[in-house]
C-alpha cells in the first residue's frame, strides 16, 4: 500500500496546472468573469446591477483541454484515448476546480467516446445534472431531456444555468468528479485564507497570528485533508459508498472553506473584486449536481445495513451495489 | 494511489488471522474495570502472549527488539487484532507507545537493555508523569523539581491525569531540573521506579464515574541519576518524540471500532423503530462518511509515515482534530438511536458516551491541536 501519489501522477498534476495556470490565470479568469464590453451591449444575467451578456466559452482553451487529453483522460489507446483511469480524472477535475475552469467539463468528460468530437475538445457537450443543465446554450451537443428548460438568471457568473422539470439519475463517475473540482476549490480558498492572514495586519499584528483567525484556517485544512482521503480513496475503489462519502465530505470542504474565506477576508472578501465568491457561487452550482446530500446520506445508511464482508453464497437481500446483488 | 497490499503483507494478514483464530477462545474472562490488578495480569498476559508469537514491538526498530515492520504491516496489525476483538494494549499503552520509543531512540545501550525486554515481553508497566495540575496544555510550564544529591535526583511535586499508575512497575517522569533557565530549557526526562519511598498515588474519579487516572504527590523521591535519558535540561526535546507516537497510531483501532459501533446502531434502530426517523437515519449516513474518510485518512498518514521512516508528522493532528470530534458525534447519535434508554448507564455506548467527552482534551485540546495546524502546517504566525 502506497496511498501517495506516484511519480506520473504527480507529473500529470503539476502538467494540468501549468496549463491552467499559463491558459487560465487569475486575470483571464477575470476577464470571464466581465468581459470588456462592447459599445451598446445588451445588459445580461449574473452581473451586479444587470451587467453584461451571459458568458461565452471559450473554444480555443477548450480544443487546447481536449489536445492535452482532458476530456479523453480516461477513453482506452486503443479508442484515441489517453487510457488513464479514475485516480488520473481526479487529479485533473481538482486542478480545474482549483482554478475555477468554466464549463460543462464533466458533462464532456463523460461523453468522450460517445459524442464524437467530445474527447479532442472540438464539441462541446452539456447534460443535465440533478435538476439543471450547465451550459446549455452554448453546448453542441446536450444529453438528457431538456423538454420546457427554464433559463435561471445564475448566481455564478461563469455556470449558466436552465432548470429542468425531471431529474437525472446520478451518475456516480459524475459525482466523483464533481467532487474533485470541490476538492480543488476547497484547497484554493484554505491558500488564499492562509495568504491573506499572514499579510493582512490589525492591532499591530498579522491577523493570523490571532488565535481565533488561526483556528478557522486549520478547521478549512482539516476539511481539505478529510475530503482528500475520501476522494483519492474513491478514486482508487470506484466503490458506490465510497464515493458517495467523497462528495458529501467535498461539497462540505468547498462551500464551508469559501464561507471561511470569506469571513477572513472581513470587508474586502465582500467585493466582487475578490475571488472568494467566485469559489462560494461555484461550490453551491456543484453542489446542486446529482445526487444530492440527501440521497448520499441514505445511501450510506443503507451502506450500514449491508454486511462489511460479503458471505460465500449472497443472499440477494443486502443494499449493496454490486454484481452479485 | 495504490490502497492494494503486497502478497507479503497479504500473507502477514492471513497468518495473523489464523493466529487470533486460535489464541482468543482461550484468553481468561476479562477482569472488571475497577480490578485494576485483575486488568494488569491480563493486559501483561495478552502482550507475552504477542510477544511469543512475534508480534510484540512489530512496529519498534530492530535494534531495540522490535520486528522493524513498515507502518503499513502495523497498521494490518492493529486493524485485524481490533476486527478479531482482540484485546487493547491496556496497561501496556505507556510502555509500547510512549517510554520505549523514547528510550530506543534516546536511551544508552545499558538503558535499552534495562528497560525494554520487559516491556515486549510483558512483565513491567509503564505510566506517564508528564501533566500537573498548572501544567496541563501548556505542558513546559511544569514545576515538579528535581535537584542533585550525589547519585540521585532528589524529586518532589505532583502528577496528574496518570493511568495505571497503582499497578506501574515505572513511571516516565519530566522534572524541572533548572528553574532559572526558559522554560523549554529546564527540563529532564527520568524513569521512576513507581516503588521508591515517597510516591502517594491517589486515584481520580472522572464524570464517567470510574477511576481511569490517578494523581501521583512526589515528596523528596531519590531516582538514581542513571535513569536519566537524554542530557539534564534536554528532557523537552526528548519528550517530543514520544508525542508524535502518541498522536500517529494510537487510534487506529478505535477507529475500525467505531465503525462497528455504527453498523450496530444501523441494526438497533431498525430493530426499535428508530430507523424510520429520517433526520437520524441521515446523521448516521454521514457518520459512516466521516468514518470511511478518517479510515483513509490513518492510510494516507501510515504511507507518509512509511516516506518519514516510521515517524508521525503533523497529519496526526488534523486526524486527531476530526476523529475526536466524530467520536462525540457517534455516541450523541448512539443515544439518539437508543431513546431513554440512552440515559441508561446499564446500557452499551452510554459509558462510551461519557468517555468520548475526553477525547477533545486528552493528548492535546483541540483548541492546541489547531495552533499546531496552523503554525506548523500553514505556516501562520505564533501568537504575542
Amino acid at each position: 500500500m502506497d496511498f501517495r501519489l506516484d511519480d506520473d501522477q504527480r507529473a500529470l498534476r503539476a502538467g494540468v496546472r501549468e496549463l491552467l495556470t499559463r491558459r487560465f490565470g487569475r486575470e483571464r479568469l477575470r476577464a470571464a468573469v466581465d468581459p470588456p464590453r462592447a459599445a451598446g451591449a445588451a445588459d445580461g444575467p449574473g452581473r451586479p446591477g444587470g451587467g453584461a451578456p451571459a458568458p461565452v466559452l471559450d473554444r480555443v482553451l477548450w480544443r487546447e483541454l481536449g489536445e492535452a487529453g482532458f476530456f479523453a483522460l480516461r477513453l482506452p489507446r486503443a479508442r484515441g484515448g489517453v487510457g488513464l483511469g479514475l485516480a488520473e480524472a481526479v487529479l485533473a477535475f481538482e486542478e480545474a476546480g482549483r482554478a475555477l475552469l468554466p464549463g460543462p467539463l464533466v458533462a464532456t468528460h463523460l461523453a468522450a467516446g460517445e459524442v464524437p468530437g467530445a474527447a479532442t475538445g472540438e464539441c462541446v457537450v452539456a447534460a443535465v445534472d440533478g435538476t439543471l443543465v450547465e451550459w446549455l446554450e452554448e453546448a453542441d451537443v446536450v444529453r438528457g431531456d431538456v423538454t420546457g428548460a427554464v433559463a435561471l438568471r445564475p448566481v455564478d457568473p461563469l455556470t449558466p444555468l436552465h432548470r429542468v422539470d425531471r431529474a437525472a439519475p446520478p451518475d456516480p463517475v459524475a459525482a466523483l468528479l464533481t467532487a474533485a473540482e470541490q476538492l480543488g476549490s476547497a484547497a484554493r480558498t484554505c491558500a488564499l485564507a492562509v495568504q491573506h492572514a499572514r499579510t493582512r495586519e490589525q492591532f499591530g499584528q498579522p491577523i493570523g497570528a490571532f488565535q481565533a483567525v488561526k483556528h478557522l484556517c486549520s478547521e478549512m485544512l482539516v476539511r481539505v485533508e478529510v475530503a482528500r482521503s475520501a476522494v483519492y480513496a474513491a478514486a482508487v475503489t470506484g466503490d458506490p459508498p465510497d464515493i458517495a462519502a467523497a462528495r458529501l465530505l467535498a461539497d462540505e470542504a468547498a462551500e464551508r472553506g469559501a464561507r471561511d474565506c470569506l469571513q477572513v477576508h472581513g470587508g474586502m472578501g465582500f467585493t466582487w473584486e475578490s475571488d472568494v465568491h467566485l469559489h462560494l457561487k461555484r461550490a453551491w452550482c456543484r453542489a446542486r449536481r446529482g445526487p444530492c446530500a440527501a440521497q448520499s446520506e441514505e445511501a450510506l445508511a443503507e451502506d450500514l445495513l449491508a454486511p462489511e464482508e460479503c458471505p460465500e453464497e449472497c443472499p440477494g437481500e443486502c443494499p449493496r451495489e454490486c454484481p452479485g446483488a | 494511489m495504490d490502497l492494494s497490499c503486497t502478497p507479503g503483507d497479504e500473507e502477514f494478514r492471513a497468518r495473523l488471522r489464523e493466529w487470533l483464530a486460535a489464541v482468543l477462545p482461550g484468553l481468561p474472562p476479562k477482569p472488571s474495570p475497577d480490578d485494576w490488578p485483575g486488568r494488569r495480569a491480563y493486559d501483561l498476559g495478552w502482550q507475552r502472549l504477542l510477544y511469543d508469537a512475534g508480534y510484540a514491538g512489530l512496529h519498534w526498530p530492530v535494534d531495540a527488539g522490535g520486528r522493524g515492520a513498515t507502518p503499513t504491516r502495523h497498521l494490518i496489525f492493529l486493524e485485524e487484532t481490533e476486527k478479531a476483538g482482540a484485546p487493547y494494549v491496556g496497561a501496556n499503552f505507556v510502555g509500547l507507545l510512549h517510554a520505549g520509543p523514547t528510550i530506543a531512540a534516546e536511551g544508552g545501550a545499558a538503558q535499552r537493555a534495562r528497560w525494554l525486554p520487559p516491556v515486549l515481553r510483558g512483565e513491567e508497566v509503564w505510566c506517564q508523569g508528564f501533566s500537573e495540575p498548572d501544567a496541563g496544555s501548556d505542558l513546559a510550564a511544569l514545576r515538579t523539581r528535581a535537584h542533585r544529591d550525589g547519585d540521585d535526583y532528589v524529586v518532589s511535586g505532583s502528577k496528574i491525569w496518570t493511568s495505571h499508575a497503582e499497578v506501574a512497575d515505572w513511571c516516565e517522569l519530566l522534572v524541572r531540573t533548572d528553574p532559572k533557565a526558559p522554560k523549554h530549557r529546564g527540563i529532564t526526562w527520568l524513569a521512576m521506579p513507581m516503588d521508591a519511598p515517597g510516591i502517594t498515588v491517589r486515584p481520580l474519579r472522572t464524570l464517567a464515574g470510574s477511576a481511569e487516572f490517578a494523581e501521583v504527590f512526589l515528596d523528596e523521591v531519590r531516582v538514581p541519576v542513571g535513569n536519566r535519558v537524554g542530557e539534564e535540561n534536554d528532557g523537552w526535546r526528548v519528550t517530543m518524540v514520544t508525542l508524535s507516537f502518541e498522536r500517529g497510531t494510537a487510534f487506529v483501532g478505535e477507529v475500525v471500532a467505531c465503525r462497528r459501533v455504527l453498523r450496530e446502531l444501523a441494526y438497533e434502530a431498525r430493530a426499535n423503530g428508530r430507523w424510520d426517523d429520517v433526520p437520524l437515519r441521515r446523521r448516521l449516513g454521514r457518520l459512516n462518511a466521516e468514518f470511511r474518510a478518517l479510515w483513509r485518512l490513518t492510510q494516507w498518514n501510515v504511507s507518509e509515515a512509511e516516506r518519514t521512516g516510521g515517524v508521525p508528522g503533523a497529519g496526526g493532528s488534523v486526524f486527531k482534530l476530526r476523529y475526536s470530534q466524530a467520536r462525540q458525534e457517534l455516541y450523541d447519535a448512539a443515544a439518539e438511536v437508543l431513546g431513554p434508554d440512552g440515559l441508561d448507564l446499564d446500557r452499551r455506548w452510554t459509558a462510551d458516551r461519557l468517555s468520548s467527552l475526553s477525547y477533545t482534551i486528552a493528548a492535546g485540546t483541540s483548541q492546541i491541536q489547531r495552533n499546531i495546524v496552523a503554525e506548523r502546517i500553514l505556516g501562520l504566525p505564533k501568537g504575542r
